[in-house]
């Protein structure tokens, strides 16, 4: 096996501790003046794309942002919840940069690049003393120093928290640097726009069209470079953790201009999430890994037993987990445990009307912090009530916004009875194949955070895409833009009446007025349900080769259906919702054909994909070193034609192993 | 359950308002209100009839997209919880609903129940934040916060942004809005540097927005779906006045 000629990673040489250090201390500079006259655009505004667009605009180059929410603090890193990692070992537990990179490849089952996940290690330190100095409040001891906890597939504590909400309070201080451009008239803001494809002079990637969604006027927008922070696809299954609006599209019609797209096949199915309650269901909540710190996950040892949880005795309970995992118990990584509760549910054992959820319980840690809450209070021999309540109180600290979450949105309440939960689809490991310097097959085309492939091999572990956003944003891309922009001084300003913006501009008009002139009977949201059901069963967590060749088929046909039948209500010149999500859905409808076209090249299984037909004896996945050690990058040729290119993965600093956790 | 919802449809900005009453059937009260917005919608494109626009973006309470005046309060019946979280086991079979946009001067309707709130962005880009480039930064650990503080700053900074606190407003005051922003910072050792200037700043620009002032009423943190406190814009008084008392500008 070799590595496809069209694909050159371009990393650095040397040892692994050197190689980021070295290149950016090598890697070209432009000077300030020159920088005022390069303009990049960026295209979204969660953590990647606004520290991005923050950080580029404070080194000096002419920044244009655009988010299709109505603010970009809305951009959807703002639900996540439980954490970022990085690795400053203030708990003194023996965590280390190599510690991290460590962790992160073998979650990743050994499908990411050493050299990006080790400068992600890195620089994940720095991430935190940004964050800091923006103000952002992360959870403290009583010291007054950081407070860290245990995520998925970690035997340290490294993951850095603000309850919850950690995700809101990164994005809003990341979101604060980029308004702070916005009052200095360093970045303009295009919120209520989205990009719908990107210009390609050249060969280069020079500019973008975009839709003012308020107008529905279409815009042509110049750029030296192009950042696209568009966020991962995990939306083609119609119901997941994403917000409504995630969408592929930007990331979608980069593909079609010749970028390639990395590993779509490896999608996060996240193992606690609120179950599927009804057919009117219009996403998923995830329930924060931080919950499995403290919460147990059992099902009963009886099939089909429908007896209400506190009838069940401790002896009748199998923590599936804590027996199949010693080791990690209920902190093993998140495909892990998401094929667990599968195995256990489809084994029958389910629990719930659906019977396709298993408990997470958080009685013994409500009764654990009790006693030592009594403790700690002096309270001797306190009663089970006061126990209870003293209990209660410490994880209501830790974790109360998600049990009142928990309480909403199923009218149950966590701390009386256990939650009930089930895998959902929350993140894509997946995207826009990038090289070292986070630019894409096309020049002058740029893919950070979820958008890209780049880090988290087949499976991510918990609390490191926040990492990866910020890094890439804050601290990779200021750098390695550099070796492209300063080569692109001598180019000038690009004028927007280039007959490619011109043709460009008119393609993405055509497509419009042909979603707006089916007028057929089916809307844009029963098509995306009609795809989802097929992803989630046909490409979803169990993966088998029949029924991915049934899929390709079904989606063609759903496809071609789509495209005579389809009815999008109101007009190309008005704020219109129903024609943006046809758009979306369209571009999803092709994008789940390469899904499925990847998930059959890739003959074992190896974090979140799990191919039925490779497994050991005792269900886990079964890689194939010898020949799938590499990162599937495919190129767009034309309507459900696609050529892969191969980069082949080496692993010089980590000792390959079959990933154990128990 | 079955539902009469009177709903506000308005074409854009330029054009009048009306009410348009809708029946609905089969609603069942696990979904979210949402959700029932969505069976609204759907019913609306097999009649061949507009849909109704409405924003909404993460549907689990924490982006601030979601924006539903529902029978005269923000967010809806429930406290603490922003439309997306609002289920439909709140209401009764045959009840009527109202639902409106947020109505405010510096909120202008973009479609329906879509507004822009821009404006936030303003205030926040006048001064809503620590001006440290990155890079700037020393280890995390250097600087000791106590934990209540900490506590408090996150409190206030819990805010999602959705605009409910100008909504419930009699005067459509952003207070509660700009002295969550402002409390968060003024409590941290890091928002010390600029403290004095940006509570300034960010009064100013909330008054040229045209928001209303404020008279302790107290609604806009009885509707607010995150709790945010009261407190906060005592605070920012306090901020302000001392900013202006000692204000270096002229």
């Amino acid at each position: 096996m070799a590595t496809s000629s069209r694909l050159n990673a371009k990393i650095p040489e040397g040892p692994l501790q050197d190689k980021w250090t070295k290149y950016r201390s090598s890697v070209p500079l432009v000077n300030p003046s020159n920088k005022r006259r390069l303009e990049v655009i960026v295209v979204g505004t969660g953590l990647a794309g606004a520290s991005a667009a923050a950080t580029l605009a404070e080194l000096g180059y002419k920044v244009k942002a655009f988010c299709f929410q109505d603010s970009p603090r809305r951009a959807h890193s703002i639900a996540a919840q439980g954490g970022i990692n990085a690795a400053k070992n203030y708990q003194n537990d023996g965590d280390s940069i190599y510690r991290l990179f460590y962790d992160t490849v073998k979650g990743g089952d050994y499908r990411s690049r050493e050299a990006n996940v080790y400068r992600l290690a890195e620089v994940s330190g720095s991430i935190i003393d940004q964050c800091v100095a923006q103000g952002v409040p992360f959870a403290r001891e009583y010291g007054g120093l950081l407070s860290n906890r245990s995520f998925g597939g970690v035997q340290v504590q490294r993951t850095f928290y603000a309850a919850g909400q950690t995700g809101q309070q990164l994005l809003l201080g990341a979101y604060s640097a980029l308004e702070r451009q916005v009052g200095m008239g360093t970045v303009q803001m295009y919120t209520r726009h989205e990009m719908l494809d990107v210009v390609v002079i050249d060969g280069k990637c020079q500019g973008v069209i975009v839709r003012n969604l308020v107008t529905g006027e279409i815009e042509r927008h110049a750029g030296h470079a192009v950042l696209l922070c568009s966020g991962g696809y995990g939306n083609v299954f119609y119901l997941s953790t994403n917000a409504m609006g995630c969408n592929v599209t930007a990331a979608w019609k980069a593909h079609k201009r010749g970028a390639f797209f990395g590993n779509p096949c490896f999608t996060q199915i996240h193992p606690t999430c609120i179950p599927v309650s009804s057919e009117h269901q219009s996403k998923l909540t995830l329930m924060s890994e931080s919950l499995r710190n403290d919460g147990r996950i059992w099902v009963p040892k009886k099939k089909d037993d429908t007896r209400n949880p506190s009838q069940i005795l401790e002896e009748e309970r199998d923590y599936y987990l804590e027996r199949r995992y010693p080791a990690f118990g209920n902190l093993v990584p998140r495909d892990i445990a998401s094929r667990a509760a599968k195995e256990r549910c489809d084994a029958g054992y389910g629990v719930g009307p659906s019977k396709m959820a298993v408990y997470l319980d958080y009685s013994s840690a409500i009764e654990r912090y009790g006693r030592a809450e009594a403790n700690k209070n002096n309270i001797h021999s306190p009663t089970d009530e006061q126990v209870r309540a003293l209990g209660k109180a410490v994880v209501k600290e830790k974790y109360g916004n998600l049990f009142d979450m928990y309480k909403q949105i199923t009218g149950e309440d966590p701390y009386e009875v256990p939650m009930r939960i089930y895998p959902a689809v929350h993140y894509t490991m997946g995207g826009l194949w990038v090289d070292y310097n986070l630019m894409t097959t096309v020049p002058g085309l740029y893919a950070l955070g979820e958008a890209n492939f780049s880090d988290h091999g087949a499976n991510r572990l918990g609390a490191s895409a926040l990492m990866q956003g910020l890094a890439d944003g804050y601290f990779v891309i200021p750098y390695t833009i550099g070796s492209y922009l300063a080569n692109e001084i001598r180019t000038g300003a690009i004028a927007t009446s280039h007959p490619a913006f011109e043709k460009t501009e008119q393609e993405v008009k055509d497509r419009i007025e042909k979603l707006l002139t089916i007028n057929g009977h089916t809307s844009p949201e029963q098509f995306h349900r009609r795809l989802g059901h097929i992803m989630w069963n046909k490409c979803g967590m169990a993966r088998n080769e029949q029924g991915l060749r049934e899929a390709i088929e079904e989606i063609r046909t759903l496809r071609q259906e789509f495209w005579q039948d389809v009815r999008v209500m109101g007009t190309a010149n008005e704020y219109n919702p129903e024609l943006d999500k046809a758009s979306r859905v369209a571009d999803f409808l092709e994008l789940g054909e390469l899904m499925c076209l990847d998930a059959l090249d890739r003959n074992e299984s190896c974090g979140g994909h799990f191919r039925e037909e490779y497994q050991t004896e005792e269900g886990e996945a079964l890689r194939d070193d010898e020949n799938y050690m590499y990162v599937s990058a495919w190129e767009y040729h034309n309507d459900s034609q696609w050529e892969l290119h191969k980069e082949d993965l080496e692993y010089d600093n980590i000792k390959i192993a079959q990933r154990s956790y128990k | 359950m079955h539902l009469t919802l009177k709903v506000w449809r308005q074409k854009n900005n330029d054009s009048e308002g009306r009410f348009e009453t809708y029946e609905l059937d089969g609603i069942s009260s696990d979904m979210s209100f949402l959700e029932m917005f969505d069976v609204l919608n759907e019913k609306l494109i097999a009649e061949n009839k507009e849909p109704v626009a409405f924003d909404h973006d993460c549907r689990e309470g924490i982006c601030g997209m979601c924006s539903m005046y529902i029978n005269g309060r923000p967010h809806g019946p429930l406290q603490g919880v922003a439309t997306c979280q609002l289920h439909m086991r709140s209401f009764n079979d045959g009840d009527t609903i109202v639902v409106e946009p947020w109505r405010a001067v510096a909120f202008p309707v973009i479609k329906d129940l879509v507004v822009s709130r821009t404006a936030f962005d303003r205030i926040v880009a006048s001064g809503g934040f620590v001006s440290v480039n990155t890079g700037n930064a020393q280890d995390a650990n250097s600087l000791p916060v106590p934990k209540e503080a900490a506590d408090h700053a996150f409190m206030a900074a819990a805010c999602i942004g959705c605009g409910a606190c100008v909504a419930a407003c009699k005067n459509s005051s952003a207070m509660l809005f700009v002295s969550a922003k402002i409390s968060q910072l003024a409590l941290l050792p890091q928002g010390q540097a600029e403290r004095k200037i940006r509570a300034e700043k960010m009064v100013a620009q909330m008054d040229t927005e045209g928001f209303g002032a404020c008279t302790n009423t107290g609604a806009c943190s009885a509707e607010c779906p995150k709790e945010i406190s009261m407190e906060n814009i005592a605070r920012m008084n306090r901020e302000y006045l001392g900013a202006k008392l000692t204000s270096s500008a002229v």
